[in-house]
């Protein structure tokens, strides 16, 4: 299948999932990734080539409702379990200029 | 039987409720009484919602009162799977992350029971976010076994299955996404049943792994899951997944028998059960045949591939899925001084260990590089999953298996090592990827006078004849009981 995984690849992979793990947790999970990628080469011995992908078990196409206005969520229920709000808004930190 | 009795069936429950023998209310206080007494060393519960419980009865005994038909499940308590949103009511996953969070709406499901005339009870412990086979994985302490309070009750369905299983509710609601209702209802003694994806909908439950998740009923016997498969099945124009057909009655079903079934006996199964298990396997097999069924054997090869295809595309969808945690709309916010930093430090300190583990594994298959070799792999093994199903139900009406490997495990003795816990669901995860109905069946006892479950799966949307034979077992099971017989 691959080389197997190490701390690079799982700090890099942290990093994507937006997972600040510290590095006593990215060593535990290279370890824990690394055991059961072994367990997980199993499928490697099968021929797939003409195999199609199957991505969901039942599969419905052109899924629409009709199209008539219906009553949507309460805007300030919604609002008032989220973290910080300002305005009707959800308000966030700064998301530009302070990144390293 | 009492009437009053915790024991008593929801069926049971609803009749004497809508023909006014006994009011809702006590009904409740019975159950409400039977929490107080076992709850501490359960912990079945991370929420009782008396309150809300109280009024709901009070207003099914104003109902009856009135002369108006409360409905099938008049009365009925139902415990519900703390991943599943209820409006105003607390609704955790069993994690940090969402603690104290208040849904904006119902369930589908919550809806449906409601309208049914059943009472909610209470929110019921998960593993966080389902992921996990003991609920040991709960941000908020484990679930013990009702049976054995030493044992897990299994997961991810954990507290659902405890409830019914210690008197706690007749019947509640879990969800299942690689065996997370079945292999908990086996390690409690209890009826549990995952249906055909898109049978039950899945709008207002949280979502774990979308192409996986599916809905579906713990209860006492068989004919108390029909009642409510019946209640909550149909389809949702809210879930773009959600089956356009009319589902037929299987309280009706049960009543048909097993004469002329073909049950399929999986000779190439993937071994590792105890003997015990085994042999209650064995002796379903003997039952059915007894009350007329043929038994068939059969092979299907490709799954022995199911655990690896599973831990692929469950992680990588749920990865996905759980991006949605960050902080802004919902849940925990651990400030930082700009949003990346808040994202990660906000996930870093909401999610658990088995959670990070799990979107750490989805991530890394889905990222570049390796998306073809883990993911894209995966989802052609799970076609050939779907295709070896096809052609053994070709030759038979419904497959028998183990529901789990062994009976209930002690606390602490997997956590450990997360790849022995994956292997708990080594029997159940097929169905799943297949998106085809499966349930567990309370049949004897194995090691340390147990329970054990019988598997029973059915091809897509063969829930009728599934229950036929779930029936079946359960009568077989009961006769052996009263005979004192394993």
């Amino acid at each position: 299948m691959s080389e197997r995984i190490d701390v690079n690849v799982v700090a890099k992979v942290s990093r994507l999932a937006r997972l600040d793990l510290t590095p006593e947790e990215i060593e535990v999970t290279t370890d824990q990734l690394a055991k059961m990628l072994d367990h997980f080469a199993d499928i490697d011995a099968l021929d797939l080539e003409q195999v199609e992908p199957m991505t969901q078990p039942y599969p419905l196409v052109n899924v629409l409702r009709e199209d008539i206005e219906q009553p949507c969520l309460d805007r300030e229920e919604v609002l008032a379990a989220a973290p910080d709000v300002d305005d009707h808004r959800f308000r966030v930190p700064p998301i530009i200029g302070l990144e390293d | 039987m009492n009437t009053t009795d915790p024991t008593m069936t929801a069926a049971q429950i609803a009749a004497q409720v809508r023909s006014g023998q006994i009011t809702a209310t006590e009904v409740l206080e019975r159950h409400l009484s039977q929490i107080a007494a076992r709850e501490s060393e359960i912990h079945a519960f991370n929420l009782v919602t008396i309150d809300e419980a109280r009024a709901q009865a009070a207003a099914v005994d104003a109902m009856v009162a009135a002369g108006r038909d409360p409905g099938v499940l008049a009365g009925v308590p139902v415990a519900i799977k703390d991943n599943m949103c209820t409006h105003g009511v607390p609704t955790t996953c069993s994690s940090r992350m969402l603690e104290g969070w208040r849904p904006p709406y119902d369930a589908t499901v919550v809806t449906k029971m409601a309208a049914a005339g059943a009472v909610m009870i209470g929110k019921t412990n998960l593993d966080e976010f389902a992921m996990g086979s003991s609920t040991e994985n709960s941000a908020f302490g484990p679930t013990r076994n009702p049976r054995d309070t030493s044992r897990v009750p299994g997961g991810s369905s954990g507290g659902s299955a405890a409830a019914v299983a210690a008197g706690f509710a007749p019947i509640s609601l879990g969800s299942d996404t690689g065996g997370s209702i079945r292999q908990p209802a086996a390690l409690c003694g209890v009826v549990g049943v995952k249906p055909t994806y898109g049978m039950v909908s899945r709008l207002g439950l949280v979502a774990f792994a979308s192409s996986l998740d599916q809905i579906g009923p713990f209860s006492q016997d068989v004919a108390d899951a029909a009642l409510v498969m019946d209640v909550i099945a149909g389809h949702d124009p809210g879930d773009s997944t959600s089956i356009p057909r009319e589902h037929p009655s299987l309280t009706t079903a049960i009543t048909q028998g097993v004469e002329g079934l073909r049950i399929g006996r999986i000779t190439d199964l993937p071994g590792g059960a105890d003997p015990e298990v085994e042999e209650r396997l064995e002796e379903a097999f003997a039952a059915l045949a007894a009350a007329g069924a043929t038994i068939v054997d059969v092979q299907v090869p490709a799954l022995t591939y199911g655990l690896t295809a599973y831990y692929l595309i469950a992680p990588a969808e749920a990865s996905s899925n759980l991006a949605r945690y960050d902080g802004v709309r919902y849940g925990m916010r651990v400030p930082a001084a700009d949003t990346n930093s808040m994202y990660m430090a906000t996930r870093h300190e909401g999610f658990g260990p088995e959670v990070k583990r799990r979107i750490m594994l989805g991530t890394y298959a889905l990222s570049a590089g390796y998306f073809d070799a883990y993911y894209g792999k995966a989802l052609k093994v799970r076609r050939l999953i779907a295709e070896d199903f096809d052609r053994a139900y070709q030759k038979v009406d419904v497959m028998l298996t183990p529901t789990a490997p062994s009976v209930a495990f002690e606390l602490g003795s997997k956590t450990d090592d997360p790849l022995a816990m994956y292997l708990c669901d080594t029997y159940t995860i097929p169905s799943n990827l297949a998106g085809h109905p499966a349930m567990s069946v309370p049949f004897g006892t194995g090691a340390n006078d147990l329970p054990v479950g019988v598997q029973i799966m059915a091809a897509t949307l063969a829930e009728p004849v599934m229950f036929r034979v779930a029936a079946a077992l359960e009568s077989a099971a009961v006769a052996a009981a009263s005979k004192g017989v394993k």
